[in-house]
């Protein structure tokens, strides 16, 4: 695929390989991030966590972090007045009230690194100094990190609740004993996923400032839903949200768990308003991995039942979610996800799956890419390939006969109670055959079965594949502000927000082509508060698809506004206007363009609303080898291929395809959130937590294709990027199984570490 | 204490304690904030900068240390307007989405292929290895560096 | 993670370096590279009082190669010794091993005399240092001496140095034209700190036997350690599959690590037979030079 270097004519911009607006200032070294901006005067925080995982706090003293040099303040929950305010739920149920994090421990500590103070002192060091100077006296409680143990209720992070089970989600459809009844093979698995976090190069980090005179407060370092957090802001501030502004600068990756409201966002613009100071914090690396949402620690216990020749009857069984210590705004969300994707692209015509949500000693929970889709994926497709060597069908074979095709859409997905606001859902369009037997060609499939098991040069090798649905287009609604400038340029001010993912340039060729006037002449302002009444924000792989919506009901009034301005100067009526590449025009041959018109001052309101999700699809093939001595897996080739209804931008959306894949391979590999039974997080660095590197993972291949758009939005568009990181788990598990095969071994629990690698085999050898 | 080094070409003196790094230097006392600091434990390369032509993390190097050095950042690396040959191979093989790892990408393999500048693919992986990057899955960064291998090899008057 | 409050002093000779360290009793620490130390402070795991740059001591960035063998200075980055092409011949084991360590950034930056002095049993210098027989040069207040390699590392980041020495250099004895050598390392990324890791080089005489088997290991207990049944269990004979198969049996059998995050202890003991193994096939596969 090669870079499209020549000049864009209108209507050419959608679906090109267009170079991204953002790079420059980016590869200049000139952007702009949280840290790249400081205010005089400001004082810096920082955080005194809990090195308990579970107790009661008896007292917090102070005073020697008071005496410390710089040091300005230090806040604790003595110093918040009346209750403690919690952070409200993005997606609230009925049960999930009691176990909302408060902002600052008072009581009780439920994880370590939970905040039990805040220094506020003249430089970030100073402040880190002071640290030490924090005592806090904690009577331990009975810690609890696994979720099965927990769920026992024999020591309670919530008193009032009773019960460690924040909540219970349940996916129904069909008749799922009568299905296991009539089965002819039923596969049974218990399977499990580890602890991540989305892990952005950016660490988070907020300035926050207070305008006493006028009673404002702004919030600098806003990401994924600026409009969300300034809401919850006002309402714990007692202000009224126009008082408070959330900013959006450059924002260093987001991947689900950045722009969330925590517990820092409220303490730092307390201290502002407090002291009346600008008030600035940058979390450091080693709290990031102990305080930022963690995500993925889930296991299952389910059964697929078949008829003889492979076709799926139901799906039953437990899902098991540690969320940790409190259920944050987006918790729940992985939760309902696994339950309700868990049958994937696949006709299912009967289900029972309950997802049960509880909180143990742990970092709480939020999201990261590809939520709930990525465990279940695994669980369903390791499922899969285990009832294929049961019922002697071949892997392929099953997987197609399964597939949901064009003539069934839209197909139901199971209910999901309690509703989230999301309860039902459909598959939008597609013909899940298509990718799949793309992908299968793609990896020549054909000649790498040959090596399945084969013992080359000291490795086993192995292959599989593995189908996935994405989910995106999270409502409700989005927003998009239209200015013509003076000198006829266009200023788009989008509710969308920019985690790096090149917003400014997919919105700017959207319009481009709905205007029909030159990209260039096109700029995105994005995120921040200030720029529009309301906006939502980019979560949910949404802001192609709802942003970009609502940038085209922006054209399409900006347009007509110019075609009244254009009549009136023309002295015609609006209808006698044609407009085209940015000019309007009359049969005579008179004409005005667009920039003329700019002393009218046109200024527009787009929006879109939609409720319906989209599904991007597709199939993922991987080939491994792997070095029995060490336990090392080499991915040999990865293949996926995805529909994503139409494409924007062929370039992003690779190049964000390719980046989520190879997250994938750290989630099937190397990253681990491991805790002792302390309760204490033993992965404290980026030495410990590992992630990929150039050097790991040299190949993936991705293909994208646009054979069904989404009947749910005007571009046809929908939400993808994610789809690279779901299938990952359980194509690549899959392939580890195949390539020892020999030995019989089926790996039920991730990571897929050299160590963990090798005992599966030794344990084959000695079992054999 | 005062030291005294060449950023980019230019002569500073700052006045820093003991304790501040090279990479807080920059950033936060001369205003060069194209340096990012994503670890403060000398992994994830963001900092990278050049330091008498080497490339270095410069949150594991004190301030005090450059006394006398030549340092060169991601700002020093930009030609007054536009892009640079390897800022260009970024740019078109789309080698960086949030662009926070992209200054520590874009030192280290100037440094490299200032030195190598035939360096091949596995060399260039190799050497990004100290350098993370959560978005791209770095293909297309490899991509880009083996592109703009050319520019290098110009300069530097050499043959293939 | 900022650093600590700390002094700073950049002496200019190495006896203003020792006063220095003297004065400090015990709270000062030599800083070299600084690719070890810093990360170290950064996490507060070390709060010196004073670090004491050797940057300006002249005298110690050298690499010197003589029919006695090889010395080389202690401020010697671990890039010199990649791109010292007299090394490649006199000291073949040291680069091979070198290429192991961290990554591009930190080995322009960290030394050989930094490695040594921090000690870090995953390190690959201090496993080299072993094998080779290695003599550690010292200056401390009580004037010079040398250690041998055996005797400096006494735990995991101790040394038997005290507080007031430096070192200076690292002494190789002369490399015999008869020998071989592997080094083999099993990290989770490359440039991450290994799993385990085994140096081995043995002298083949007239017969083809090995002599003077010499096997360390790293990553694997408190210490770099020398896998000496590993080495009794081939020395004298010829190196092929019978004997990499005992040597390697050997080295698994004799070695009690700990698990920890990255790998059960079960997973260490049986991998440094495997790279033992590797090593060995992959020595023995050499031709004399």
């Amino acid at each position: 695929m090669k870079p499209h270097h020549g000049a864009h004519t209108s209507n050419s911009y959608i679906g090109a390989h267009i170079e991204r607006v953002e790079d420059y200032r980016f590869l200049r070294g000139e952007g702009k991030y949280l840290d790249d901006i400081s205010r005089e005067g400001q004082w810096h925080a920082a955080f005194a966590r809990s090195q308990i995982a579970h107790g009661k706090i008896r007292s917090i003293d102070v005073s020697k972090a008071l005496a410390m040099p710089g040091v300005r303040a230090v806040i604790t929950a003595a110093d918040i007045e009346g209750d403690i305010p919690t952070i409200p739920f993005r997606r609230p149920n009925p049960t999930i009230g009691p176990y909302a994090q408060p902002i600052i421990a008072r009581d009780k500590v439920r994880y370590f690194g939970e905040p039990i103070a805040m220094i506020l002192a003249d430089s970030p060091e100073l402040a880190e100094d002071a640290l030490q100077g924090v005592v806090a006296d904690i009577e331990q409680l009975p810690v609890m990190i696994d979720c099965k143990r927990a769920m026992e209720d024999k020591s309670l992070l919530f008193d009032v609740t009773g019960s460690n089970l924040a909540s219970i989600f349940n996916a129904d459809k069909g008749d799922v004993d009568a299905a296991f009844a009539s089965a002819d093979f039923i596969i049974r698995d218990q399977l499990s996923t580890q602890r991540q976090t989305a892990l952005p190069m950016e660490t988070r980090g907020l300035l926050a400032e207070w305008d006493a005179k006028n009673g404002k407060l702004t919030v600098s370092g806003a990401a994924k839903l600026p409009f969300f957090n300034r809401t919850t802001m006002a309402a714990m501030m007692n202000l009224p949200e126009t008082a408070v502004d959330y900013i959006e600068l450059d924002v260093g990756g987001g991947f689900g768990a950045r722009g969330e409201f925590y517990p820092e966002d409220f303490l730092v613009a307390f201290g502002a308003r407090k002291f009346d100071r600008p008030v600035k914090w940058i979390e450091d690396r080693r709290e990031h991995l102990m305080a930022i949402g963690h995500s993925r620690e889930a296991s299952c216990d389910v059964e697929l039942a078949f008829s003889k020749d492979g076709v799926m009857l139901g799906m039953r069984g437990d899902l098991f979610i540690n969320i940790g210590a409190y259920v944050r705004p987006n918790g729940m969300t992985p939760v309902r996800n696994a339950a309700q994707f868990m049958s994937g692209p696949y006709r299912m015509p009967a289900i029972h799956i309950a997802a049960y949500a509880c909180v143990t000693n742990k970092t709480p929970a939020g999201t990261y890419r590809g939520p709930g889709r990525y465990e279940g994926n695994f669980f369903i497709e390791r499922l899969i390939d285990q009832a294929a060597a049961g019922l002697g069908v071949d892997r392929l074979e099953i997987r197609r006969r399964n597939l949901l095709t064009h003539e069934e859409m839209p197909y139901p997905l199971a209910t999901v109670l309690p509703s989230d606001g999301r309860a039902d859902t459909q598959c939008d369009s597609g013909d899940y055959r298509v990718c799949f037997d793309a992908c299968v060609q793609e990896a020549n499939w054909a000649e790498k079965s040959k090596l399945q098991g084969k013992l080359i040069d000291g490795r086993y090798h192995g292959i599989a594949i593995g189908c996935f649905i994405e989910g995106g287009a999270s409502g409700p609604q989005e927003n998009a502000r239209m200015v013509l400038e003076k000198n006829g340029d266009i200023s788009l001010f989008a509710g969308s927000s920019g985690i790096g993912q090149g917003i400014e340039t997919i919105l700017a060729q959207i319009a481009a082509d709905y205007l029909e006037i030159p990209m260039e002449r096109i700029t995105v302002f994005h995120g921040s508060t200030n720029l529009l009444k309301k906006g939502w924000g980019s979560y949910g792989s949404r802001a192609t698809v709802m942003g970009g919506s609502a940038v085209i009901d922006a054209c399409k009034k900006l347009l007509a506004l110019f075609r009244i301005s254009a009549a009136k100067r023309l002295g015609v009526e609006p209808e006698a206007i044609t407009i085209a590449e940015g000019v309007a025009r009359l049969a005579d041959g008179r004409s005005v363009p667009l920039a003329e018109v700019a002393s009218d001052h046109l200024e527009v309101d787009g929006s879109f609303k939609n409720q319906t999700p989209t599904y991007t699809y597709g199939s993922a093939f991987a080939h491994v080898a792997v070095d029995p001595g060490t336990g090392h897996v080499d991915v040999v080739d990865y293949v996926v291929v995805d529909d994503v209804g139409r494409i924007i931008n062929s370039m992003t959306l690779h190049g964000q395809v390719m980046g989520a894949a190879v997250q994938g391979f750290g989630s099937v590999f190397s990253e681990e959130l491991i805790y002792n039974e302390e309760g204490q997080l033993l992965v404290g660095s980026l030495a410990d937590y590992l992630i990929p590197t150039a050097s790991d993972y040299p190949v993936v291949r991705c293909v994208s294709m646009e054979q069904f758009p989404s009947p749910t939005n005007p571009l046809g568009a929908k939400g993808a990027g994610e789809g690279g990181i779901i299938p990952v788990g359980g194509v690549v598990t899959n392939a580890v199984a195949n390539a020892l095969s020999s030995f019989g071994v089926q790996p039920k629990t991730l990571p897929l570490t050299p160590s963990r690698v090798w005992e599966m085999i030794e344990d084959a050898r000695v079992r054999a | 204490m005062t030291v005294r080094f060449e950023v980019n070409g230019k002569a500073v003196s700052v006045d820093v304690s003991a304790r501040t790094t090279l990479a807080d230097c920059l950033r936060h006392e001369l205003h060069l904030t194209g340096t990012h600091v994503g670890c403060e434990h000398g992994v994830c390369g963001a900092c990278t900068i050049i330091v008498n032509g080497d490339a270095v993390r410069s949150c594991l190097m004190l301030a005090v240390q450059a006394n006398g050095a030549k340092v060169t950042t991601v700002e020093g690396l930009s030609p007054e307007e536009g892009l640079s040959p390897l800022q260009t191979a970024f740019k078109t093989h789309h080698a960086l989405q949030c662009g926070f790892c992209t200054p520590g990408m874009l030192t280290t393999i100037h440094a490299l292929l200032s030195e190598e500048p035939n360096a091949d693919e596995d060399r260039i992986r190799d050497v990004i290895s100290g350098n993370l990057c959560r978005c791209t899955g770095y293909i297309t960064i490899v991509e880009a560096a083996m592109d703009a291998r050319a520019s290098y090899q110009h300069s530097r008057g050499d043959k293939e | 993670m900022k650093l600590p409050q700390f002094d700073y002093q950049a002496p200019t000779s190495l006896i203003e370096a020792v006063a220095l360290l003297m004065a400090g009793k015990g709270d000062a620490r030599p800083l070299s590279g600084g690719q070890s130390i810093l990360p170290v402070m950064a996490f507060r795991l070390a709060e010196p009082s004073l670090l004491v740059d050797l940057r300006n001591i002249p005298d110690l960035r050298a690499i010197e190669v003589s029919a006695a063998g090889v010395r080389i200075g202690a401020m010697v980055r671990w890039r010199d010794i990649l791109d010292n092409a007299q090394l490649k011949d006199a000291l073949p084991l040291l680069p091979e091993a070198v290429d192991h360590v961290a990554h591009y950034q930190v080995r322009n930056r960290g030394t050989i005399g930094g490695s040594l002095a921090h000690a870090d049993p995953a390190s690959e210098m201090p496993a080299v240092a072993l094998a080779l027989d290695a003599v550690i040069e010292v200056v401390g207040a009580k004037g010079a001496r040398d250690i041998a390699a055996a005797d400096l590392f006494t735990g995991s980041l101790s040394t038997s140095l005290s507080h007031d020495e430096i070192i200076v250099a690292v002494r190789f004895p002369a490399w015999p034209a008869t020998r071989r050598y592997a080094f083999e390392e099993f990290a989770r990324r490359r440039g991450d700190f290994a799993l385990a890791g085994v140096a081995t080089c043995y002298d083949v005489d007239a017969q083809g036997h090995a002599k003077n088997v010499r096997v360390s290991a790293l990553s694997i207990a408190d210490t770099p350690i020398r896998l000496k049944a590993a080495e009794a269990a081939i020395e004298g004979r010829a190196i092929d599959a019978d004997a990499i198969k005992a040597a390697s049996a050997a080295a698994s059998a004799e070695v009690d690590p700990a698990g920890d995050i990255h790998a059960s202890a079960r997973y260490r003991k049986a991998l440094v037979g495997t790279l033992l193994g590797r090593a060995l096939t992959r020595a023995a596969a050499r031709t004399a030079r």
